[in-house]
């Protein structure tokens, strides 16, 4: 080889790993969720590829991204969303599509449309990255009555006395109401679109208001189970794991009726690093860094990831407890989340 | 005579006035319009959002042309030329993603019907435009029972107007049935939200003036001297942080707080009390917050009242009771009503500190602004709601400035 | 009792008394919750509260651990660097029109005095989540939002209200002939501005300008609805704090803003009593 080929390689080298070196934005949810991402997903792929990431946290929703989006002034490029936010989104044009077919194999050689759950892959703006849930727990030290087992428990006051903590918003208070007072899981949509279903649960809720302390976000439900605020808490299960396993405390998950849903990467429409992007989400759900979620008690969405995760953890995941669970209806709070969100502040006025 | 001008003279004065005026008037200017630009404009805006709605009318254009003609206290369907339009419109909006668009849209008229335009939208966008043309719309009709309904056309009609005043209307808890007619909503929130700040707003600034005024009383009558050092303790939580503030609250009020353990120290009570995330954590920590407000007008105010006069009704045999009522009271009212004025305003559109200790009952209307526009994206209503506010607190504002004088604010 | 004049009936003592120990009650409630945070600061456990080996003075219940997760924490010490830099350009952009304006409001000639004067100051009275929701709507329009550029300018026009008043309130005792006279005397405007009418109220624009620093340090409702990541701010952090995770870190940062604004308080009373010496003309 002569000089000037080598000369002309290098700099074609350097130019090519000056120009791929790209810096973009990525926005999760925070708390031991992000640093988990941050430390499996995001560190790795910035080593692995020399892009810098700039990851941050944002509380949920689609009102920052849609701002950001209508005005042209795309700040994220990489969002983990909630796949009840990600139809919205999607079908209102904020997302990009991602190309499926060009998601890796399993680390053990299954193809990545059979590795994945179908639920994963089933909206074209995102690839599935965990399954979550929300539950109830509740502290071995203050309950009184017993061991509280069905969400029906939650609302007998008479049983387990003491206050119990809720999410103030109707998304999942709903569901449970109705299925405490005797609905069928799968019934429980279809019951809800109707203004009786939806009076019928309201009613249900206010036999227990007077009981109810209600917090805005997730974090506040370990705290207020362990400062004595409540003796059952509705609670997303990675956060009460995490109180469970690294700090020990007396807390119990109780599976009944769990309200699943997964949580998705995808790519804010107009973002201008829209091929690293997609190679980060390609990196991000592998079998590998996947695998890491279970450290905070979410479900990987694809089968090859766990034969990396600890067997004593696996128990403990939503994914183990499909069966008992319910999916949290995304279609369903795409059409009346508003609705119901004005008649729930309205109860909770009265 | 000299004191007489001549016209010369007359017209030279003015046009130095006119000259000064201008001069005046052009130090004025750069700041004139840089709030015009970077506040006025900003809330011009809002408020033409809360009246100004065109994305239907963007997103099937030739369908709203379409329905004029179709009358929709006849409660019967549009005609078929209406379907079929609204059936290639929307297969287009399909095919360019922004179906959730109207989807939203429609779902606010009639709850229930996101998931409907979505899912219609995605199956139609499978047809030709041929088929579709033929079809005169009996593929939309087929898809879903609810397209029958001409209530959801109706609706559709209605969100396809670009100028609304449904926003207001759903503000202050109506709605427009079908027959145009204005009548009240199903849910009742917005209008007791309003009463229950209103509330909240008078409680607190009631609560401020009855702890202000012993404080600005002692304040006024004490030597210079002390009541310079005592200031500082006024004067100090007034230039801390609201955040600061706030959070002494949290950390004062929580199941396992301050407040709390000192209590069950104490032996007054066995449990906690719930004391945080209520009104009452609302109301206690903004009249800590807003105290000093009210403690510094009224403190300004009474130092300028002579004390003789109260002492001189005293002398004259007036029980100090009435005395106090009849003659010190009343000269303090420019001091009060200025603070309650500036208490109220700010207390009725506070959000920082009801959102973080207010819970459920403690919440104001701009918790509920704040809902709009971040959780739940009905921008035009959270624009309807914050411009009703807006005209409340600027009567108010008027008022003040009627009967105090905006120029009469001071701080510190 | 000799505090007492003594020609007081009991009664009357009584009643002075009661309104000293009620006036000393407020003080406390104004004063005590302030104070009360700056000892749970060196709480050596991650509680909102006093432990028991806190109140036993057991020097191993304290710590400076709180501190120092500060200084350690990239997100604190962003937003730290936030709040300055936003908070001293907005001071200047404000100090600048609003004294400017001032001048020219201050003057009773000045036409429409008191509408202009009422738009002028409608920014420090129209509630923040309105301005906030506002410019949420106009600055993405104009790619403003989450930039330093529009936080400031946001920040900016909040604080100029209180530049105005204050700088005002300056120029109330200001003697116009001394403008005349400087004029008189063959000097230029600008130099009678800076030479003449600055130095007279140079307290009041200081103080202004303190003011429009404290507005924008303290502010968090805008930076929540029109701030990115980047432009996070140390009340943004700490509304965040409170709401997700909270720990006393927020009350070693609380701490220390405590210190600030007594720091910015003495530097304004100082300033007062200045420009009271000024006016009364023994400066």
């Amino acid at each position: 080889m002569n000089c000037k080929k080598i000369a002309a390689l290098l700099l074609a080298g350097t130019c090519s790993t000056y120009v791929a070196a790209e810096k973009f934005t990525a926005v999760s949810f925070g708390g031991a969720y992000g640093e988990t991402q941050q430390k499996y997903m995001i560190e790795p792929f910035m080593e692995e590829t020399g892009h810098e990431i700039l990851f941050e946290n944002y509380s949920g929703g689609i009102a920052e991204l849609k701002a950001q989006v209508e005005s042209g002034n795309v700040l994220w490029d990489v969002m983990d969303i909630e796949v009840i936010d990600l139809e919205r989104a999607c079908s209102e044009g904020l997302l990009e599509t991602f190309p499926m077919d060009t998601l890796p194999d399993g680390d053990d050689g299954t193809p990545a449309a059979e590795d994945f759950s179908e639920a994963a892959l089933a909206n074209e703006c995102g690839v599935g990255n965990i399954v979550w849930t929300v539950l109830f727990a509740y502290n071995h030290d203050t309950i009184k009555g017993g061991q509280p087992t069905t969400v029906a428990d939650l609302f007998d006051t008479k049983k387990f006395p003491g206050k119990r903590a809720l999410r103030k918003r109707p998304q999942v208070n709903m569901e449970w109401a109705l299925i405490a007072d005797g609905v069928a899981k799968e019934d429980v949509y279809t019951m809800l679109e109707t203004e009786e279903g939806q009076q019928r649960a309201l009613d249900k809720l206010a036999t227990i208001k007077d009981d109810i302390i209600w917090y805005d976000s997730w974090s506040q439900a370990p705290q207020l189970l362990n400062d004595g605020g409540a003796v059952m808490v509705q609670v997303a299960n990675g956060r009460i794991f995490d109180a469970i396993r690294s700090e020990g405390k007396p807390f119990e998950m109780v599976w009944d009726s769990h309200l699943y849903d997964l949580d998705v990467w995808a790519i804010v429409k107009g973002s201008k690093h829209k091929k690293v992007a997609e190679e980060f989400i390609r990196f991000a759900t592998g079998s590998k860094p996947l695998s890491s979620m279970p450290l905070v008690a979410y479900g990987p969405t694809r089968e090859s990831s766990y034969q990396y995760v600890d067997k004593e953890v696996i128990p403990m995941l939503p994914s183990s407890h499909l069966d008992e669970g319910l999916k949290a209806s995304s279609e369903f709070w795409a059409d009346y989340g508003e609705s119901l969100g004005e008649k729930f502040n309205e109860w909770l006025l009265k | 005579m000299s004191a007489h001008l001549s016209i010369e003279e007359i017209a030279h004065s003015q046009k130095q006035l006119r000259r000064k005026k201008l001069k005046l008037f052009a130090f004025t200017l750069p700041l004139l319009c840089f709030v015009t630009l970077a506040f006025l404009a900003p809330i011009a805006t809002m408020l033409y959002r809360s009246v100004y709605n065109p994305s239907v009318s963007q997103l099937i254009p030739k369908t709203l042309v379409q329905m004029e003609q179709w009358k929709t206290v006849s409660g019967k369907m549009p005609p078929a030329e209406v379907l079929t339009t609204f059936s290639l419109e929307l297969r287009e909006l399909a095919i360019s993603r922004e179906s959730g668009k109207l989807a939203e849209e429609v779902n606010r008229v009639i709850p229930g019907s996101s998931s409907l335009v979505k899912s219609s939208a995605r199956k139609i966008k499978r047809l030709s435009v041929e088929a579709l043309t033929e079809g005169q719309g009996q593929q939309l009709l087929a898809l879903h029972k609810k397209w029958n309904n001409p209530l959801l056309w109706s609706g559709i009609k209605a969100q396809g107007s670009v100028w609304t005043d449904r926003y207001y209307l759903t503000a202050t808890d109506l709605t427009r049935n079908q027959m145009g007619e204005i009548e009240s909503r199903d849910t009742q929130i917005y209008l007791k939200l309003y009463w229950r700040s209103l509330r909240i707003a008078l409680l607190i600034t009631l609560l401020t003036a009855i702890l202000a005024f012993p404080l600005a009383y002692y304040l006024a009558n004490t030597s210079a001297k002390k009541a310079n050092i005592l200031l500082v303790f006024v004067l100090l939580p007034f230039w801390t942080s609201l955040l600061v503030r706030t959070t002494s609250w949290i950390a004062l009020l929580q199941t396992n707080g301050v407040i709390n353990s000192t209590l069950q120290f104490l032996g007054i009570i066995n449990q906690p009390i719930e004391m945080l995330y209520t009104e009452f954590a609302t109301i206690i920590s903004m009249t800590h917050i807003l105290l000093p407000f009210m403690v510094l007008p009224l403190y300004s105010v009474m130092k300028s009242i002579d004390p003789s006069y109260f002492r001189a009704a005293l002398s004259l045999g007036s029980k100090p009771m009435p005395a106090f009522f009849k003659i010190y009271f009343p000269m303090t009212l420019p001091g009060l009503s200025a603070g309650a004025l500036l208490v109220f305003i700010i207390s009725i559109g506070y959000y920082i500190t009801p959102a973080l200790v207010g819970g459920t009952d403690g919440q104001m209307i701009s918790n509920i602004i704040a809902f709009h526009m971040q959780s739940s994206n009905n921008w035009e209503l959270a624009a309807a709601l914050s411009s009703l506010m807006l005209g409340v607190i600027i009567l108010l504002y008027w008022i003040y400035d009627r009967f105090v004088g905006i120029n009469n604010i001071k701080l510190g | 009792m000799s505090r007492f004049p003594r020609y007081y009936t009991p009664l009357q003592k009584l009643g002075a008394l009661s309104l000293s120990s009620s006036a000393y009650m407020v003080l406390a409630f104004l004063m005590l919750p302030i104070i009360i945070i700056i000892p749970l600061s060196f709480n050596a456990e991650p509680f909102f509260t006093f432990t028991d080996g806190m109140l036993a003075l057991d020097p191993e219940a304290y710590s400076m651990k709180w501190y120092a997760e500060i200084l350690s924490d990239d997100k604190w010490i962003l937003a730290i660097q936030n709040s300055f830099f936003i908070g001293i350009c907005a001071t200047i952009i404000a100090t600048f029109f609003g004294t400017l304006a001032a001048v020219g409001m201050s003057h009773s000639d000045m036409p429409f005095q008191r509408a202009i004067m009422a738009l002028l100051l409608s920014p420090m009275i129209v509630p923040l989540i309105i301005t906030a929701a506002g410019m949420f709507f106009f600055y993405t329009q104009l790619n403003l939002a989450g930039s330093y550029l529009g936080i400031i300018i946001a920040h900016a026009v909040l604080g100029t209200p209180f530049v105005i008043i204050t700088v005002n309130a300056a120029l109330a005792g200001f003697d116009y002939s001394l403008v005349n006279a400087s004029q008189g005397l063959g000097a230029k405007p600008t130099y009678t501005f800076f030479k003449v009418v600055m130095p007279l109220i140079r307290p009041g624009v200081i103080s202004g300008a303190l003011f429009a620093f404290v507005t924008s340090f303290d502010e968090v409702v805008v930076v929540l609805f029109m701030a990115g990541p980047e432009q996070r701010t140390i009340p943004r952090q700490m509304f965040s704090g409170l709401r997700e995770q909270i720990s006393p870190t927020i009350l070693a940062v609380a701490t220390l803003l405590v210190i600030v604004s007594a720091l910015l308080l003495l530097t304004i009373e100082y300033l007062r009593s200045r420009a009271e010496r000024i006016h009364s003309g023994e400066l």
